[in-house]
């Protein structure tokens, strides 16, 4: 019993953590544009897809890595300058739909450039599963929860310390306050399109060891990511976090527990739920804004 | 006045093209073109008093159309309904979702629609593919034809005039609720929520039901073409089955009538030019929706009649 | 004005007569729709490649009949909505002489009426039973399906006294089929579950569901019923949660791929698989042997990547028509048809197969082969 309860809880989290970051993506854009980022789940895509590829090109692993986020920062950028800028900033409804119009050319292009097919990459430290109470915990999994915890404290550390993380603070909390005092939103939209991109590019790298990808991952995870967004209360990092735990655990529970074939239905019972009874999420901002 | 005459200009030649294409098609295959653009027109009509007069999103009108396509399947076949009345109760059945979900989102502010239809829409997809024993899972299922009074409506042709005059009315309907007290409303809460408030308009019950009434036509038209293809598979509920529905409002027009048609016109024809490039379909689809955000953000239809007024001028 | 008129009427006699050139050459026309793109991509991608390498092939050798033969493709993107569509477009459009394709049984079943209407042959690629029992007189389906996928995998089973499995079916069409007709055929070999469970075709983790499974009492093997990617992760996470039982897939996995993406974890399954995954272990005297290495040649030359069961079965499918057409002498419908229904002692890469007026399938139980994966290959099962 105890050994089944630990062995959900290792897949919740490890899933959870990915979710957690696509979350922490949404949230980044949102605070900084309040627009719903649906290429969020592109994002990792591309993060495991050029991993994969570069790998296969014989590219060190850890060059590899880096070298895939950065790539997926540039096109986090590019997306920011050529589809969000030219739209202009008024209206909401519009950005939205650029960003899913935006994750159809990067999906399609993708699967043009690299196939159909599924691809996995080796684990970061090996395959052996490491024994817990009866439950295994794979190597890999260690290294998603280590990473993802290791970008929240930089994460934090840059929204509390740096100038650039200060701005894109105070732009969330007010943009024409942030203007006022000088500050070039246009250039924090910029940044947090890259940050984004970064994070969901990194998390898809350290999930695909585990969970193979391939051109059309992004949909699911990236659905699933703006769940836990939407559940820890869209706009706040820490609930991106623990909205991402939280729906990768009930989703491991429900797949032990309840019905394998309606775990994916979680993250959006979730999101019915949080929004009839609890609309600003776990930790969101309090007060609901028309925009 | 002038407004009256454009849409009943536009009325009249939605109808003459109707009338004409099943005369000048070259074979049935143009037909079927026309029955499934019909078919998309009249969601997308309800999606868009939903987007232009609300405000509002959705991410799951596929969703409604699920549940009226399987409606219309699952109940004739297993228990025994008649189609017509399988097709109301689909119809029904998706307003009555809609509703549920609107009361409470409804007192929100912000775009929390689009979350909630998104989520309900796909747990819409995910129920119809696990239920087997009564959808057929995800391989779907077939439908028993539609009859009425005692005739089996089966051929392209009839499928046609009944889908011709569902757009037809819908349009008119639509022109009508625009031009009414309720359309004048719903025209408000877009300007402005707090004013509509202020001269008494009741905000939530309008958005309600205008979002039941998309939902409605949604699963009717889901039903249509349960009983016109004869076949029905949850595919017709998934994610991408909204966006598709949502690029046909935002290409032809936000909050115009007739740029839904439009819309649904150019869309529906686009997967079938674009069949045969292999592969690069998603990014044409992809780039047709952002090209049109920046370059066309008013969609189609609102955009060339501005250029024409000026023109005019 | 003598002039004009002559002019046009000049025009008018040559373009007649360019339109009666282009009679004698019609080309023969192949339809078919395919999953290229979509969840079934994986299915859909080396049919196609494999249609369009003999359509070329046959052209360069002359044709059908004198005739040359145009592929007229369309990608449903695993839709069965846009399947119906596109067959329409195939038989009242392009009006081809037959149709190659339906990738999922979803497909499949959506194109069914209007081929049925219509009296197009066809012939499905999908896996469900359905497709072809009841007996419809358009379809034909030669390749194996879940039934006698699942009763192989039982009938194995029970020689090496296994009767407790745990069965993992994807939730995609094939492994919900396929789940259906295991249970409906478990009776039959004595066997009984002692675990159902499912995961999704893109899951990113199945160790919950295995959990489950393997704390289920009295389990002796793991039954996967999946195609794709889905069952290698699977097989990945029996290893990763050290659970050491027997596991058997259906015909969903038998490609080179799922060996390399499930890595060493793959080392001792068992799948089904056509005799084309094991080309190179053949004997020498076995039947299927020279259309085998033919097809594994052309395809791994032409398209530089390796075989997949999938693209055998378009091979089977458009070659029992293009021999029933040169049996017929005539691409009649209704002729082909007949003679694709009188195809008997046909070897494919995927069996033998023999069709009847109340056998629309033709295989048996053997078409079928038990593999095993050996030191990162696959090789026939002892």
């Amino acid at each position: 019993m105890l050994a089944q309860l630990l062995q959900f809880s290792f897949s919740g989290l490890t899933v959870g953590a990915t979710y957690a970051l696509a979350a922490l993506g949404f949230t980044l854009i949102y605070n900084a544009s309040h627009v719903i980022n649906f290429a969020q789940g592109e994002f990792i895509m591309i993060g495991g897809m050029l991993a994969v590829f570069l790998v296969g090109l014989g590219v060190p692993l850890p060059f590899a890595i880096v070298l895939a986020v950065a790539v997926a920062a540039l096109v986090g950028v590019l997306m920011e300058k050529l589809a969000i800028e030219p739209v202009g900033r008024g209206d909401t409804l519009a950005l939205v739909i650029v960003t899913i119009g935006v994750s159809l050319v990067l999906r399609g292009a993708v699967q043009v450039w690299l196939g159909k097919g599924s691809h996995a990459l080796p684990s970061f430290s090996g395959d052996a599963p490491i024994l817990i109470g009866g439950a295994a915990l794979m190597p890999q999994s260690l290294w998603v929860l280590a990473t993802s915890a290791a970008v929240v404290v930089a994460l934090a550390w840059f929204f509390e310390r740096t100038l650039a993380g200060k701005a894109m603070l105070a732009t969330a909390i007010n943009r024409t306050a942030a203007e006022l005092v000088g500050i070039d939103t246009d250039r924090v939209l910029r940044v947090s399109f890259a940050l984004s991109a970064a994070l969901g590019a990194l998390g898809g790298i350290l999930i695909t060891p585990i969970t193979l990808t391939s051109f059309d991952v992004g949909i699911m995870l990236g659905l699933k990511g703006f769940a836990a967004a939407v559940v820890g209360g869209l706009g706040s990092g820490l609930g991106a976090i623990v909205g991402g735990l939280l729906v990768g655990l009930i989703e491991a529970f429900c797949a032990g527990w309840l019905s394998s074939s309606y775990k994916d239905a979680v993250p959006f019972v979730l999101i019915l739920f949080i929004l009839f009874f609890l609309p600003s999420g776990l930790f969101g901002p309090k007060t609901t804004e028309r925009v | 006045m002038t407004n009256r005459i454009t849409s009943l200009v536009g009325l009249a030649i939605v109808t003459a093209v109707v009338a004409i294409i099943p005369f000048v098609a070259p074979n049935s295959f143009y037909l079927d073109l026309a029955i499934r653009t019909g078919i998309n027109a009249v969601v997308v009509l309800g999606l868009n008093l939903l987007i232009g007069f609300a405000g509002q999103i959705s991410l799951g009108h596929a969703g409604f159309i699920g549940l009226g396509a399987f409606a219309s399947a699952v109940l004739p076949t297993h228990f025994g309904w008649h189609p017509l009345a399988a097709m109301a109760a689909g119809s029904l059945a998706a307003g009555a979702l809609a509703a549920v979900v609107a009361r409470p989102i409804f007192r929100l502010r912000g775009h929390y629609l689009a979350m909630a239809t998104l989520g309900l829409g796909i747990i819409v997809n995910i129920v119809l593919r696990n239920e087997a024993q009564w959808t057929g899972g995800p391989d779907g299922m077939p439908v028993p034809a539609m009859t009425l009074f005692g005739i089996d409506v089966v051929s392209d042709r009839q499928w046609y005039w009944i889908v011709g005059a569902l757009l037809l009315v819908s349009i008119w309907a639509s022109l009508n609720l625009i031009d009414s007290p309720f359309g004048r409303a719903m025209r408000a809460l877009h300007g402005s929520e707090v004013a509509a408030r202020v001269v008494g308009v009741d905000v939530t019950r309008y958005k309600v039901a205008v979002f039941v009434m998309s939902a409605m036509f949604a699963g009717l038209m889901g039903s249509v073409t349960a009983h016109y293809v004869g076949f029905v598979s949850p595919a017709l509920a998934d994610f991408g089955h909204s966006v598709e529905l949502l690029t046909m409002v935002v290409v032809g027009g936000m909050a115009s009538v007739f740029g839904s048609v439009v819309g649904a016109v150019l869309l529906t024809a686009l997967p079938q030019l674009l069949a045969t490039l292999e592969g690069w379909e998603t990014v044409a689809y992809g780039a047709v929706l952002v090209l049109c955000m920046i370059f066309l953000p008013k969609g189609l239809v609102p955009t060339l009649a501005a250029r024409f007024e000026r023109r005019r001028r | 004005m003598r002039g004009v008129f002559k002019t046009l009427v000049g025009g008018i006699v040559l373009a007649a007569g360019i339109a009666q050139a282009a009679l004698a050459v019609e080309p023969i026309k192949v339809g078919s729709v395919l999953s290229v793109t979509g969840a079934a991509a994986y299915l859909g991608d080396p049919e196609l490649k494999t249609l369009q390498m003999y359509v070329k092939k046959l052209n360069a050798e002359g044709g059908l009949l004198g005739r040359p033969l145009e592929l007229v493709h369309y990608d449903d993107g695993s839709d069965a909505n846009k399947a119906n569509a596109f067959a329409k477009r195939l038989v009242d459009d392009d009006k081809v002489d037959f149709i190659v394709g339906g990738t999922t049984t979803g497909s499949t079943m959506s194109m069914v009426p209007i081929v049925e209407k219509a009296g197009v042959p066809f012939m499905s690629l999908a896996g469900a039973v359905v497709v072809v029992e009841p007996v419809k007189k358009w379809v034909f389906k030669a390749s194996t399906t879940d039934r006698i996928a699942a009763e192989r995998v039982l009938y194995d089973m029970k020689q090496r006294g296994i009767t407790k499995i745990a069965l993992l079916s994807d939730t995609s069409g094939f492994g919900q089929s396929g789940r259906t007709q295991t249970l409906s055929v478990l009776a039959k070999y004595g066997v009984s579950l002692v675990a159902d469970e499912t995961f999704g075709t893109k899951d990113t983790d199945a160790t919950p569901q295995l959990t489950k499974i393997r704390n289920a009492p009295g389990i002796q093997a793991i039954f996967v019923f999946g195609f794709g990617q889905g069952p290698a992760l699977v097989t990945k996470n029996i290893r990763q949660l050290g659970i050491d039982l027997p596991v058997y897939h259906a015909h969903g996995v038998g490609s080179d791929e799922f060996i390399r993406i499930a890595g060493p974890a793959a080392e001792g399954v068992k799948a089904l698989a056509p005799a084309l995954m094991i080309a190179d272990h053949l004997a020498d005297g076995d039947p299927q042997k020279p259309v085998v290495s033919a097809y594994v040649k052309t395809y791994t030359d032409t398209w530089k990547e390796g075989v997949s069961m999938f693209g055998g079965q378009a091979h089977d499918n458009f070659f029992i028509v293009v021999d029933a057409i040169r049996r017929a002498g005539t691409t009649d419908k209704a002729k082909v048809r007949e003679e694709i229904e009188k195809t008997s002692k046909w070897i494919g890469t995927g069996g033998e197969v023999n069709m009847s007026a109340t056998d629309h399938m033709g295989f048996d139980l053997w078409g079928l082969r038990l593999l095993e994966v050996k030191n990162g290959v696959w090789v026939e099962a002892k």
